[in-house]
């Protein structure tokens, strides 16, 4: 695990000989180099996420809200990102595969800038991994917190289904994250405001990219809109999760660092109206999923399945807590 | 070789400004607008640049080919950092990178919407895309997502070739 397949210097013997690029008969891969071999040593290397950039908690919020915060917003991602991912190779037709890894890699390019921002604001919410260990916080974030320490909401977590069930997922979750990250624009704390600038415009073009399939699926064919239907009665009960304001919430929009999603519900729920109006389907008549003891998503209570999926996710990560990538 | 300290500010932007974006190798870091700025103190040198997605994987590459790019013209001590804000902007590729892409066979970027609330688009977003190999604009998109993070899938219905196009951001 120590090797890279970019790097010369691998620690375990690779399958084959790496190519040296010194050698002087040449190798196939001199007209790939250019004659550059500082080429060789790309990917070995972490780099941070946020290098140079200031992360100066700002005055007036407490520096572990905001890192809660933070992991609330890219849990949300990370999680919908490791779903989304599991469509790799699976898709219905190339361009959808193609697409759902595009928005799956926006997504975990949101998640891992906020990762290093929750653990630039406050240090104590990453898990303490053993002396030496290179894990960055970021991934030790991602990949070294128990199923109870995530924050996202429960609608990105449920396994997947069909192809209709993620376009619905996926919608939802847009509509819900672009009209959060609208208003964190205009956040005070600058590296939340420049992550939210970017993702918006990310966002656009995900929730354009499932509003487009939701009206196809539901003005398709009787088999597409039934499934389309399936799945929206499925996830109905999770989308109210999306907008209720934990405390934290709360508190950071009150410190005017964070977006409070009760307060952008109106905004997304206008956008959702017109894909619903349009594509000729009715709100489910679905009760909302409960908290246990009020506690949901937000708060670390999570369905069996996260565990599972986090399971596979970690594994690797779990197994080698001081390896060098 | 000269040291840091002999080297001049527009020495150092001279050298990072030609240095190639990894996936578009048509496009210098400066044509894509990545590269924001270059410094020069006693300590050495210190490049901006920004990312064009947050998932952006070609970061790393381009920090390393900064530095090493940098090094070998003398600058010993290279520092990369990043810019998060203002965010990029499809706006930023310059004239230059636009007749670029277009060389390559790739339609470059119309102008990014403009600022304020984000509207859903539910038909297809409407472009002013040619063709860049047969010059047509009887084109059609097939796919937002393409290869890389920056590109559309399209096809001229006239030539019958695919094509990528750099979406507006």
């Amino acid at each position: 695990m120590t090797e890279d397949p970019h790097s010369p210097h691998g620690a375990h013997a690779p399958s084959h000989a790496a190519p040296d690029p010194n050698a002087a008969e040449g190798s196939i891969f001199d007209g790939l180099l250019g004659g550059d071999t500082s080429q060789w040593a790309f990917g070995t290397d972490f780099e941070d996420p946020l290098a140079g950039v200031d992360t100066t908690v700002p005055d007036g919020v407490d520096a572990h809200d905001l890192a809660v915060y933070c992991l609330m917003l890219a849990d949300d991602a990370l999680v919908a990102s490791q779903r989304l991912s599991e469509w790799c190779s699976r898709a219905p037709d190339l361009e959808e595969d193609i697409a759902l890894a595009n928005v799956a890699l926006d997504l975990l390019g949101q998640a891992r800038l906020l990762l290093a921002r929750a653990a630039a604001a406050d240090a104590s919410v990453v898990p303490v991994l053993p002396e030496g260990s290179p894990v960055p916080p970021e991934d030790a974030l991602a990949f070294f917190r128990e199923a109870g320490d995530f924050r996202n909401v429960r609608l990105a977590e449920v396994p997947n289904g069909d192809f209709a069930h993620t376009v619905v997922r996926l919608l939802l979750l847009s509509c819900a994250r672009l009209a959060v990250m609208e208003r964190l624009a205009g956040s005070r704390d600058r590296v939340l405001a420049a992550v939210a600038a970017k993702a918006v415009k990310e966002l656009a073009y995900h929730r354009d990219f499932a509003g487009r399939w939701f009206l196809t699926l539901a003005q398709g064919t009787e088999e597409s809109r039934r499934r389309l239907l399936t799945a929206l009665d499925q996830l109905w009960p999770l989308h109210d999760e999306l907008f209720g304001s934990h405390a934290v919430e709360r508190a950071v929009a009150d410190a005017g660092v964070g977006g409070d999603p009760a307060e952008v519900a109106p905004e997304a729920d206008v956008v959702l109206e017109q894909v619903l109006a349009m594509s000729g389907v009715e709100r489910p008549d679905r009760q909302a999923l409960a908290g246990v003891s009020g506690r949901t998503g937000r708060d670390g209570l999570h369905t069996e399945a996260l565990g599972l999926m986090l399971a596979e996710m970690q594994v690797v990560a779990r197994a080698h807590p001081s390896g060098r990538w | 070789m000269p040291t840091a300290t002999s080297l001049t500010r527009d020495q150092a932007y001279d050298v990072a400004r030609q240095v190639a974006d990894p996936e578009m190798p048509m496009l210098t870091l400066a044509d894509l607008g990545v590269l924001r700025s270059v410094e020069v103190d006693d300590a050495g040198v210190v490049v901006a640049i920004t990312p064009t997605y947050s998932g952006c994987p070609a970061m790393a590459t381009m920090r390393d080919d900064l530095v090493h790019r940098l090094r070998d013209a003398g600058f010993d001590d290279v520092r990369v950092r990043v810019e998060l804000e203002p965010a990029w902007s499809s706006d930023w590729i310059t004239e230059r990178g636009r007749r670029a892409l277009a060389e390559h066979g790739i339609s470059p970027p119309g102008p990014a919407g403009p600022a304020g609330p984000v509207a859903l688009r539910l038909l297809p977003t409407r472009r002013d895309l040619r063709c860049p190999r047969c010059g047509s604009d009887a084109t059609e998109v097939t796919s937002e997502f393409g290869a890389t993070a920056c590109k559309a899938l399209c096809r001229c219905t006239d030539c019958r070739e695919p094509f990528e196009h750099v979406k507006e951001i």
